[in-house]
């Protein structure tokens, strides 16, 4: 585990991955893009279905998926009209701008070598990103942690309780993933500012 | 009831106070237990062109009080600004300000 670094000449934000880790992140990204994908941005169908036919505009409702809500909040805390015609404008334009956030995961780490199947041991990866690319992974990491977050039920100041679960409970696991994701976004946001 | 007489504009007020009045929407950032303080300060400095020192003080806010108001502008500018924190994963809301 090396995290990402700013290469001092060509200013580019290195990171090296084993075959696994990479693996690994390509999988989550793809989760990411598979669940955008999933509940599909429809507008409202008890509408009157003439006029909900012709709308071809996002949704007005919150997701019912607690992932997918965090992912899109709630505009206006009191004003539900405006916080209808809010999602209705942007959900739509920020799914797609999540989803192609994920794919950029993907191809970059494929790329750089990353085979569809991973069978190699000792494969390394190691991916370039200029400045706007890096930031693209960077917005996506947050994702990736929100939909982990929101599954395991993630609280302010809980580490102990993760940490207190024996090695093999798959919410160890998956919060130890959540972790290490965390930590390659703060190397990320380090060489950013570097 | 009321009736109308001639005012005459207050000649003290800045523009910069002319532009407040009529700005009359704030965007605030809640805090959550998942992103990063790096991350949340980095945001703000990129997206909203605040200095470090700014950036560090409002994302300290959001950690410590639970929220900060990011922003002030009209009802469009702060669409614009909810919008972008969604789009870094921030929990953003608008409202008008107090």
């Amino acid at each position: 585990m090396t995290g990402f670094a700013r290469h001092r000449r060509s200013r580019l934000v290195i990171g090296t991955f084993t075959g696994f880790e990479a693996d690994l992140l390509r999988s989550l990204a793809s989760q990411i893009v598979e669940l955008l994908r999933n509940e599909a941005a429809v507008p409202d169908e008890s509408r009157d279905p003439f006029e909900a036919m012709m709308d071809f505009s996002g949704p007005t409702t919150a997701p019912e998926d607690p992932v997918l809500h965090r992912l899109f909040p709630t505009a206006y805390a009191d004003d539900e009209e405006a916080a209808a015609e809010f999602r209705r404008f942007t959900e739509g334009t920020l799914r797609d701008g999540k989803a192609a956030a994920a794919c950029t995961i993907i191809d970059g780490l494929e790329e750089a070598g990353l085979p569809p199947e991973l069978t190699e041991d000792g494969l390394m990866i190691d991916v370039e990103l200029d400045e706007p690319t890096a930031e693209t992974w960077m917005r996506s990491f947050t994702d990736i942690r929100l939909a982990l977050a929101t599954r395991l039920g993630v609280e302010d100041g809980d580490e102990d309780r993760w940490h207190a679960l024996p090695d093999d409970d798959p919410r160890a696991q998956a919060h130890d993933i959540y972790e290490w994701i965390g930590w390659l976004q703060e190397t990320l946001v380090e060489a950013l500012t570097a | 009831m009321s009736a109308a007489s001639p005012v005459e504009v207050d000649p003290t007020l800045s523009p910069d106070e002319i532009t407040f009045l009529a700005k009359p929407w704030v965007t605030i950032v809640w805090n959550d237990p998942v992103n990063l303080m790096s991350y949340v300060a980095y945001v703000f400095q990129k997206y909203f062109g605040y200095d470090k020192a700014k950036a560090e003080r409002l994302m300290m806010e959001v950690h410590t009080d639970g929220k900060s108001v990011v922003s002030t502008g009209t009802r469009e500018e702060m669409e614009r600004d909810v919008q972008a924190m969604h789009e870094y994963g921030l929990w953003a809301t608008m409202e008008r300000a107090s």
